[in-house]
């Protein structure tokens, strides 16, 4: 059978049999300790927090919120005491201001979104209900999702996709909840469709995922919804891939976004979100993660409150059979290295996974023999090889000339180079460095504007005295 | 619990290593070489031997004197010792072949760099370098005691009746370089190589029917079949295992698909009118220098960017 695919791309080990077959499991700790809640859990501008050391909150009572419009409000996932507002160490090993709430292990529940909303909501108050229950993309790119529901008006959406490609090795957080919760998943794309009547709703997924293939399609009564295996490869899930193997068709180089051609994506996981919020009113204040790893003594896909420590994660796993050498957050191919596992879950955190010496990537860099192995990986038909030797330059200027800011940072080409050139960590540093020059350029163009207008109207006045 | 390593994604990476693609390169090419030392003579051995060391030495005493980091890990000189031997006639004295390793390693390879940064194929070019420097040395062959000219010589010659027979033509019992005969076993190799992905065939097949076609349109080997134009002379050593090299060849499909044509069609060119036999070194070693223009020109078209056509870009640049 010919599948849908895409150009380029690597076939890394898939590592999915250690938690393919294990459905999910709850995690919900009774004993007091600290939950943690980062203010800032998705992109855009960060929340404030509007409760005090010593409230009491519940599950799923909104502790954080903010003004903005790309931003989502923060949900506690336990009930018990605001203990302190303080900075605390997160995932990405840095100290960011989080609620820290003890515990009390009664998971008492706050009252649903309709208290405040109203029930049964009309199709033109679900992108109202998705900002109110703070979803945002939970495949790991965190984007508010309310965002991605509200494209330009100019924009004609015809593709609603559900990502359940899950190309990421080790996980199967998506793969256990389409199987467990097809319904759900299939609602809430339904709401969706409903918001975009001109859509057609397609859930795509990998072929390695049989049970969820075979039970989306008995589920599906919608001829609206198409269920669409892909072939299995990496990375697949990636928004501009997806795209391409499901429509035909090529997002515009940066910064075009999916609904410049009539594209939204979900994650499967958001898009079960999305039908909570709608059906039965509740906010995000839990989720399903895959911890896993050939370091991990019983890998096991968990369903976890938002805050809980990592550790706890591994224990529930029994622990390490060896020491790992890399914890990370995500997947392999493009997940967080973390420096420690005090740090807590957070709405983005799709997997925990422990690598052993022998999977973890440690090896030195040597020099490139030009084989070209990064322009066959390279899913964006960037030449990989050449963009990094720019970054070394510093050149930065050619480094956009040649396309690096379309790089998805991927990691096929770091994946794949017998090198072992850093090839990833050269396109972040090329891109970081290109944004920051923007960031000033606008900076300095405003106080330019700024200085202009401050002297006009010095003009003005001593004009006018004249 | 020890200490956590934090890196940069991605955290698992293929298996697949310079020095891994080295051995395979080596181990595809080694079957070739041992028929060939069966057919040529145990002094086929101390060639390859003398060659290998030599590379492995000159790599190691430079990088040492230079205070580098030291790459004969890498299999990189082993493999261009190798290929330097392959190149050469059994009887070359030993102190010529040693002479053109220390040529292909310092000279072209270290001078430019080191690996990844020479802009012609080390082996090659010390071929080419001894052909200038000892002709007779480099094109006397002897086979069974006897010497003679080679099969390619022999056609620009017109002598179509001192051809091998069509079996000794395959399996390489004729004369010519030590690696460069045995036909079957260095295509098996080549087939090995594209199958494990270490190359990609479209080098090698481009190439070498671009040679065959266009020598015969150039009625090069007058009445003698096609065949000998593809298993005479160095096309399929060249072809397959020195054309392929990534260092020194286009790094984008299309580009090796020019380059690939232009070695073709220079080897049929120079078989047919040149002042040598052999045109397979001197094509490679010139379309390796134009590889960085292929590459210029041949950039894959990234993932929605508009479509442009050739000549629009060539205008552009």
């Amino acid at each position: 059978m010919n599948l849908p695919t895409f150009l380029g791309g690597v076939h890394p080990p898939e590592g999915k049999a250690l938690t393919e077959n294990k459905p999910i499991e709850n995690l919900f700790p009774n004993e007091p300790e600290e939950f943690i809640y980062p203010l800032s859990q998705h992109l855009g501008a960060p929340c404030a927090a509007i409760v005090k050391k010593g409230d009491r909150v519940l599950v799923g009572q909104k502790i954080a919120d903010s003004e903005a419009f790309v931003s989502a409000p923060i949900f506690s996932g336990v009930s018990g005491v605001v203990k302190e507002i303080a900075p605390r160490m997160t995932i990405p090993g840095s100290l960011d201001p989080c609620i820290v709430i003890e515990n009390d292990g009664k998971y008492e529940k706050a009252p649903s979104l309709f208290e405040e909303l109203g029930r049964n909501p009309s199709p033109d108050q679900y992108v109202k209900f998705v900002r109110a229950a703070g979803i945002v993309g939970m495949g790991g790119a965190t984007f508010p999702t309310h965002v991605k529901l509200s494209p330009p008006k100019d924009r004609a959406i015809k593709w609603i996709i559900i990502n359940g490609a899950e190309c990421e090795p080790f996980l199967n957080c998506d793969n256990r909840l389409m199987i467990e919760e097809p319904d759900e998943i299939l609602k809430g794309l339904e709401y969706v469709l409903q918001i975009f009547p001109q859509a057609q709703g397609v859930i795509a997924l990998e072929n390695n995922k049989p049970e969820a293939i075979k039970i989306l399609t008995e589920r599906n009564a919608n001829s609206r919804i198409k269920i669409m295996p892909h072939k299995v490869k990496y990375p697949q899930g990636a928004e501009k891939m997806l795209i391409w193997s499901v429509t035909g068709q090529e997002i515009p180089q940066v910064p075009a976004l999916p609904a410049d051609v009539g594209c939204i994506i979900f994650n499967t996981r958001t898009i079960w979100q999305i039908y909570q919020a709608i059906a039965h009113g509740s906010p995000v204040t839990e989720r399903i993660i895959t911890v896993s790893g050939d370091a991990v003594n019983n890998p096991k896909n968990l369903r976890v409150p938002l805050g809980i420590s990592v550790k706890d994660l591994i224990v529930e796993c029994d622990g390490f059979i060896e020491d790992p050498v890399k914890v990370i957050a995500g997947g392999p191919m493009m997940g967080l290295a973390m420096r420690s596992l005090d740090v807590p879950v957070v709405k983005g955190t799709s997997g925990i996974l422990a690598l052993s010496k022998k999977l973890a990537y440690l090896s030195e860099e040597s020099a490139c023999i030009r084989c070209g192995k990064c322009i066959e990986a390279c899913p964006i038909h960037l030449e990989p090889t050449k963009l990094d030797h720019l970054v070394r330059l510093r050149d930065y200027e050619s480094f956009e000339a040649h396309g690096g800011m379309n790089c998805i940072e991927c990691g096929s080409c770091a994946y794949s180079c017998p090198a072992s050139r850093h090839l990833t960590q050269s396109y972040k540093a090329g891109k970081a460095a290109i944004n920051a020059k923007r960031q000033q350029a606008a900076k300095a163009a405003k106080e330019a504007a700024a200085k202009l207008e401050a002297e006009k109207k010095v003009e003005q006045k001593v004009e006018v005295k004249n | 619990m020890t200490k956590l390593t934090v890196s940069t994604s991605p955290h698992i990476h293929s298996d697949f290593t310079t020095r891994k693609i080295m051995s395979m390169v080596i181990a595809a090419l080694a079957p070739a070489g041992i028929v060939g030392i069966y057919f040529l003579g145990i002094r086929a051995l101390l060639v390859i031997i003398a060659c290998i060391a030599a590379s492995v030495l000159s790599e190691y005493l430079w990088q040492k004197i230079m205070k580098q980091k030291s790459t004969v890990g890498d299999l990189s000189a082993v493999l261009t010792g190798l290929l330097i031997a392959y190149n050469l006639p059994p009887t070359i004295p030993l102190h010529m072949a040693i002479c053109g390793c220390v040529f292909a390693i310092i000279v072209v390879k270290q001078f430019y760099g080191g690996i990844g940064c020479n802009i012609v194929n080390p082996a090659l070019a010390a071929r080419a370098m001894m052909l200038i420097s000892w002709p007779v040395a480099m094109t006397t062959w002897t086979l069974n005691g006897i010497s003679g000219a080679t099969p390619l010589s022999g056609m620009k010659a017109g002598m179509i009746s001192d051809m091998p027979s069509c079996w000794n033509l395959l399996v390489g019992n004729m004369g010519g370089c030590i690696g460069e005969t045995c036909g079957v076993l260095l295509i098996l190799g080549g087939a090995y190589l594209v199958w494990e992905n270490v190359i990609s065939w479209r080098i090698p097949v481009v190439y070498i029917f671009t040679a065959a076609i266009l020598s015969g349109i150039f009625n090069h080997g007058g009445d003698a079949h096609f065949m000998y134009e593809i298993f005479t002379g160095g096309l399929l050593l060249g072809a397959i295992y020195m054309a392929t090299d990534y260092t020194t060849s286009p790094m984008t499909a299309k580009g090796q698909y020019i380059y690939a044509f232009g070695c073709g069609l220079l080897t049929a060119l120079i078989r047919t009118w040149g002042g040598y036999p052999e045109g397979v070194s001197f094509s490679i070693l010139i379309m390796n220098v134009a590889v960085p223009l292929i590459d210029k020109y041949t950039e894959p078209r990234i993932l929605g960017a508009p479509k442009s056509n050739f000549f629009k870009r060539m205008g552009a640049k």
